[in-house]
C-alpha cells in the first residue's frame, strides 16, 4: 500500500478534506505511518490528475475556503482493483535479516551459527518485553493503551512476524547444524571455542529494521 | 539477589555409553536458577533439554559436575531421599501421559502426598486446592481420559505442585495440545511464582511460551550458548514498529 491507496480507501466513504484524511489515514494505520499535511495534498493533486479524485467546491455558506476531495468511478473501479490484488512475494523481498543469513554462511557456518544465536536472542528478548508489559497491564487491570483495533492488530502483526523470523532461524540452524559436523575436540566437557563471529550485541533497533516491502 | 539458588548446575557434564559409543548430551552446563524465577529452555531436537530437565529431578545422575537442589547436592542425597525429593520439593510434568488412567483426577493429585505417607483425608485437602489453583475443583472425581488434553495437563500441574513444591520442572508441556489449551496451560505455569514463589524450568519450542520467561537459555550440543533476560530490553514496541515500515 502507499499514501495513494490509503487516500482512495479513506474517500470510499464519502467526500473528505485534505485535514481530515490525514487524521483518518494515522488513526486508521495504527499509529504506524505518521503524516504530514503537505504529502496529503500533493497525493490528492496527483490522484485528481489522473482523475481518480474530484475536487469538490467550498460550500458557498461556509467563509472557510477549504476544497474536500471525493472519489470519482474511475477512482472506484481503481480502488475495487486494489482490494482484490493478492500481493505475490515475487521475486521475494529483499529480507533484511534474510540477506545478512545469506551473507554470513559465505563466512563458514560457525560464523552463521553465531549469527542466528545473536538474533534469536534479540527477538526473544523483544517478545519477552511485550509479554511482560501486557502482563503487567492485565495484573494492574489497565486498559491497554491500544485499545484500538488497528493498535492490536499492528501489535499482533510485529509478534506474529517476530515468531515467523524465528522459525526461520531455527530452520537455519538446524540445516546449517546438518551440514557439516562442528570442529569440536573429542571428548569430555571440551571447552568449545566461540564461533568466531560477532560478539558485540547491536542494538535491537538496528538489529530488527527491515526495508520497506514494496 | 541474595537467595541460595532453588536449582543449580555447576559444569555439569552428562554423557551416556562409553568409548566411541559415547554421546554427551550435556557438555559443562552452569545455571542457577533463583526461588520464583520462571526460565524457558529452548534448542534444537536432541541438544540436550530433557536430559537438563532429568538431571533436576534426579531421575538421572550427572556424569561429572554437581547438580544442586535449594543448596544440596543431589549426589550426597540417599535413593530414599532422592525419591522424597521427587515427591515434596521439584515437580515434573510432561509432554503427555502423566496421568494414571485408573486413578480419579483428585486420586492422581494426591498420590505424591499418599506415597510420601500422608493420610488420605489431609491429601485429598491439599489436593483438591491444588485442583483449584488449576481451575479444575469441579471436576475432581472424573477419570482422566473424561478430560481434554490442556485439562489433562493442568491436573498434571496440579500434582506437581501439590504439597508447595518449590520447583517445576515442565518438558514441552503443550507439545500434544492446541494453540487454546497450550495458552492455558503456559498462563497457569506462569502464575505459579507469584501465586506460590515456585520456580518453573520449562521447555519449550514456542516463542510464544517461551515470552512467559525471566530468562530464556539457549542450548546447542550440550552447551548453553545464549540467554535472555526480560529485563535486558526496554518494554517498547518502537524497535519492532521498524520492522513494519
Ligand atoms: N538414555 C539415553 N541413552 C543414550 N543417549 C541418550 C539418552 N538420553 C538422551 N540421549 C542423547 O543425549 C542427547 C540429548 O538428548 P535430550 O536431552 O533428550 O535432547 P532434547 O530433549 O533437547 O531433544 C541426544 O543426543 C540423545 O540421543
Ligand atoms: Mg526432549
Amino acid at each position: 500500500m502507499a499514501v495513494r491507496e490509503g487516500l482512495l480507501s479513506l474517500l470510499s466513504d464519502g467526500p473528505r478534506y485534505g485535514y481530515q484524511l490525514k487524521t483518518q489515514f494515522e488513526a486508521a494505520t495504527g499509529g504506524i505511518w505518521p503524516l504530514n499535511v503537505g504529502q496529503v495534498y500533493t497525493t490528492l493533486d496527483r490522484l485528481n490528475r489522473d482523475g481518480l479524485v474530484g475536487e469538490l467546491a467550498a460550500a458557498a455558506e461556509t467563509e472557510t475556503a477549504q476544497k474536500s476531495y471525493e472519489l470519482t468511478a474511475a477512482g472506484r473501479e481503481a480502488l475495487g482493483a486494489w482490494w482484490s490484488t493478492v500481493p505475490v512475494d515475487e521475486p521475494p523481498p529483499r529480507d533484511e535479516l534474510m540477506l545478512k543469513m545469506l551473507m554470513a554462511i559465505d563466512h563458514g557456518r560457525d560464523h552463521a551459527l553465531a549469527v542466528v544465536t545473536s538474533h534469536r536472542t534479540a527477538l526473544l528478548g523483544l517478545l519477552q518485553a511485550r509479554r511482560r508489559e501486557a502482563r503487567q497491564q492485565t495484573a494492574a487491570g489497565v486498559t491497554p493503551p491500544h485499545d484500538l483495533l488497528a493498535a492490536q492488530l499492528v501489535h499482533d502483526a510485529l509478534v506474529v512476524r517476530a515468531e515467523a523470523d524465528l522459525r526461520w532461524l531455527d530452520l537455519c540452524e538446524s540445516r546449517l547444524l546438518a551440514s557439516g559436523q562442528p570442529d569440536r575436540t573429542d571428548g569430555a566437557a571440551s571447552e568449545r571455542s566461540e564461533p568466531a563471529g560477532p560478539t558485540a550485541r547491536p542494538t535491537p533497533a538496528r538489529r530488527l529494521t527491515r526495508k520497506a516491502r514494496r | 539477589m541474595t537467595d541460595t539458588p532453588i536449582l543449580q548446575f555447576v559444569d555439569v557434564v552428562k554423557s551416556f555409553g562409553a568409548g566411541v559409543a559415547e554421546v554427551y548430551a550435556l557438555r559443562g552446563v552452569n545455571l542457577a536458577v533463583d526461588p520464583g524465577e520462571v526460565i524457558a529452555v529452548m534448542g534444537p531436537s536432541g541438544c540436550g533439554k530433557s536430559t537438563l530437565l532429568h538431571l533436576a529431578g534426579a531421575l538421572e545422575t550427572p556424569s561429572a559436575g554437581r547438580v544442586l537442589v535449594a543448596g544440596d547436592d543431589l549426589a550426597g542425597l540417599t535413593l530414599h531421599q532422592q525419591a522424597a525429593l521427587r515427591r515434596r520439593d521439584v515437580g515434573y510434568v510432561f509432554q503427555r501421559l502423566n496421568l494414571v488412567p485408573s486413578l480419579t483426577a483428585v486420586e492422581n493429585v494426591m498420590l505424591p502426598l499418599e506415597l510420601d505417607g500422608v493420610a488420605s483425608r489431609a491429601a485429598r485437602g491439599v489436593a483438591i486446592e491444588a485442583m483449584h489453583t488449576v481451575g479444575l475443583e469441579q471436576q475432581l472425581d472424573r477419570y482422566p481420559d473424561d478430560f481434554s488434553g490442556g485439562q489433562q495437563q493442568r491436573i498434571a500441574i496440579a500434582r506437581a505442585i501439590v504439597g508447595e513444591r518449590r520447583v517445576l520442572l515442565a518438558d514441552e508441556p503443550t507439545g500434544s495440545l492446541d494453540t487454546a489449551n497450550a495458552d492455558q496451560v503456559v498462563e497457569l505455569l506462569a502464575t505459579l511464582p507469584e501465586r506460590f514463589g515456585t520456580a518453573v524450568v520449562l521447555v519449550t519450542h514456542e516463542p510464544r511460551f517461551a515470552s512467559y520467561a525471566d530468562r530464556i537459555i539457549f542450548l546447542r550440543d550440550g552447551s548453553i550458548i545464549d540467554e535472555s533476560s526480560a529485563s535486558d530490553v526496554p518494554p517498547s514496541i518502537e524497535p519492532l514498529v521498524g520492522m513494519l515500515r
